[in-house]
């Protein structure tokens, strides 16, 4: 686990920095999980979660429906409150103006009005910073143009997820989070969303992304963390995690089938 | 192809032009909703009209019922409305995104005070115009007019802080539902007829609502009569709903 090393080293930025000049100072880790446990009623939805994300890096967690990916990312947003544990957004507290202000959230589906147009969620995002990405040029850029004007709601999910990418990164953010990004998308729109992953991380934007594609992560990551039942199974690089089987070998090793647990009870939601 | 620059370089707009950003939006989408403007305009005006015809000889003239709509019409946005929007928007994830923006929990509860305060303040304006018109003539008393601006600023936030805490806290579904019935039981209870008029053991309780003190404090002024204590009972309602809100909103469902 990468974890300890990670907490050491941030602990020790203080007094490191204070006898080093000004652009040898580190820079807080983008995304700093650690020991994050959060329950809805009897269901433990994260246990100790502690993972990290590196400065300019695509970190991508993987995990099966229901291992906390998209309770993690709320913790994020401050949207859900763990019962222990902290985040460290940016070294801001999660849903700190000053994490919020260089964070850009890519949601899984939906969230959007139902009756905005897609131009217009996008100039009103604008609007939220002082100096945004032109909506205009994104507009252009990411091929939203031939549906600019159309509702939210008549969207298909890949045009929703352009739109969502676009918003996400529209106030030049430190961090993005991209909650299965190319879900639902046709092979040209994930292709091109790819390209836009990594022109962020070769300009210097830190990407936390969650997928159920292997081949996504698994050309696209740097580091990657697989998730199973609140906590994190496995992590490495991909050439770490896939020296010995595909990813998609260690991913089908390293988290339960839910069909199978369903049965058992050791299963997230006979745990109490 | 035009490529992006995409270096780092996040920056918050103001907070006021985050608020009057996301105001404009939320104002503009819900008056593109056209069940919205039935219930906002259609129905008052169609209670104008009953009460121009047959008002005088069902007790309910013009002179009583004009201010009553005007009441009707902040219960309806400010309550109605916002509450069937704000529910639908934590359905779709909506506020699932904008807690991650700069505007932040507070600029959005002032960028919706401000877009239902300015859909209100648009239909009361109409509904003053279409009362004048139909021969509405209210009496003039300038000291009248000041518990009744109070008294409507602190209504629209009470009821706007009422839709926050029933539509953050169930379901969109429920609170449709719940939303129209409190709409019309709120009709009923105070906005629509004078307090005067209800039966002796009612009055007591209807006497404490809300919904009674918009809907006196706007019957007074339009009869020239200046009335303090719905000034009180709003400012009350405001901080009690403020807490139970704030206590009971959740973001996502």
């Amino acid at each position: 686990m990468c974890w300890p090393a990670a907490r050491a080293r941030i602990c020790r930025s203080g007094p490191v920095a204070a006898g080093r000049t000004l652009s040898l100072v580190p820079e807080p880790e983008p995304l700093v999980i650690d020991d994050l446990h959060v329950t809805f009623g009897h269901v433990i939805a994260l246990d100790g979660l502690s993972l990290v994300a590196r400065q300019g890096q695509i970190t991508a967690i993987l995990g099966p429906n229901g291992a906390g990916k998209t309770t993690m990312m709320r913790c994020c947003t401050s949207l859900v409150c763990p019962d222990s544990g902290t985040v460290s957004v940016l070294g801001h507290p999660a849903g700190s103006p000053q994490a919020a202000e260089a964070t850009g959230l890519m949601p899984q589906s939906a969230g959007a009005w139902v009756n905005i147009r897609a131009g217009e969620l996008l100039h009103y995002m604008a609007g939220m910073y002082a100096d945004p990405i032109a909506p205009e040029l994104l507009i252009d850029v990411l091929g939203i143009r031939p549906f600019a004007r159309t509702t939210y709601r008549r969207l298909s999910g890949g045009q929703q997820q352009s739109v969502n990418l676009a918003a996400a990164i529209i106030g030049r953010p430190r961090l993005v989070f991209l909650d299965e990004p190319t879900a639902g998308m046709d092979p040209h729109a994930r292709h091109h969303t790819w390209d836009i992953i990594e022109q962020l991380r070769a300009d210097g934007v830190s990407v936390v992304l969650t997928s159920h594609a292997m081949d996504e992560a698994a050309r696209l990551a740097d580091h990657i963390w697989i998730v199973d039942q609140g906590r994190v199974a496995i992590d490495g690089s991909v050439a770490e995690l896939t020296a010995e089987a595909s990813l998609e070998d260690v991913f089908l090793a390293h988290t339960s089938d839910r069909a199978d647990s369903w049965d058992t009870p050791s299963s997230p939601s006979g745990r109490h | 192809m035009t490529t992006l620059d995409l270096h780092p370089a996040p920056r918050a707009a103001s907070p006021a032009a985050r608020i009057r950003n996301h105001g404009l939006t939320e104002a503009k989408l819900v008056m593109r909703n056209g069940e919205q403007l039935v219930l906002s305009l259609v129905v008052p005006i169609a209670i104008l009209l009953g009460g121009r015809f047959v008002g005088d000889r069902v007790g309910l003239p013009l002179s009583m019922l004009a201010p009553s709509v005007l009441a009707l019409a902040i219960w309806s946005t400010c309550f109605t409305s916002q509450a069937i929007q704000t529910g639908f928007e934590r359905r779709y994830g909506v506020l699932e995104r904008l807690a991650a923006t700069p505007l932040g929990r507070s600029g959005l509860l002032a960028g919706k005070a401000m877009a239902y305060s300015l859909i209100s303040t648009l239909q009361v304006v109409i509904l003053v115009v279409v009362s004048l018109i139909l021969g509405w003539r209210p009496a003039g008393s300038v000291i009248a007019w000041l518990p009744m601006l109070v008294s409507v600023i602190l209504g629209m936030s009470a009821f706007s802080l009422f839709a926050l805490a029933l539509s953050g806290s169930l379901k969109a579904e429920a609170t449709l539902a719940l939303a129209n019935v409190i709409y019309l039981a709120g009709l009923a209870l105070g906005v629509m007829w004078p307090l005067k008029d209800y039966p002796g053991g009612l009055q007591a309780v209807v006497a404490v609502l809300p919904t009674t003190a918009l809907g006196e404090s706007l019957r007074a002024w339009g009869a020239g009569v200046t009335l303090w204590w719905p000034v009180l009972s709003l400012a009350l309602w405001t901080v009690v709903l403020a807490l139970i809100s704030r206590k009971v909103f959740r973001w996502v469902s």
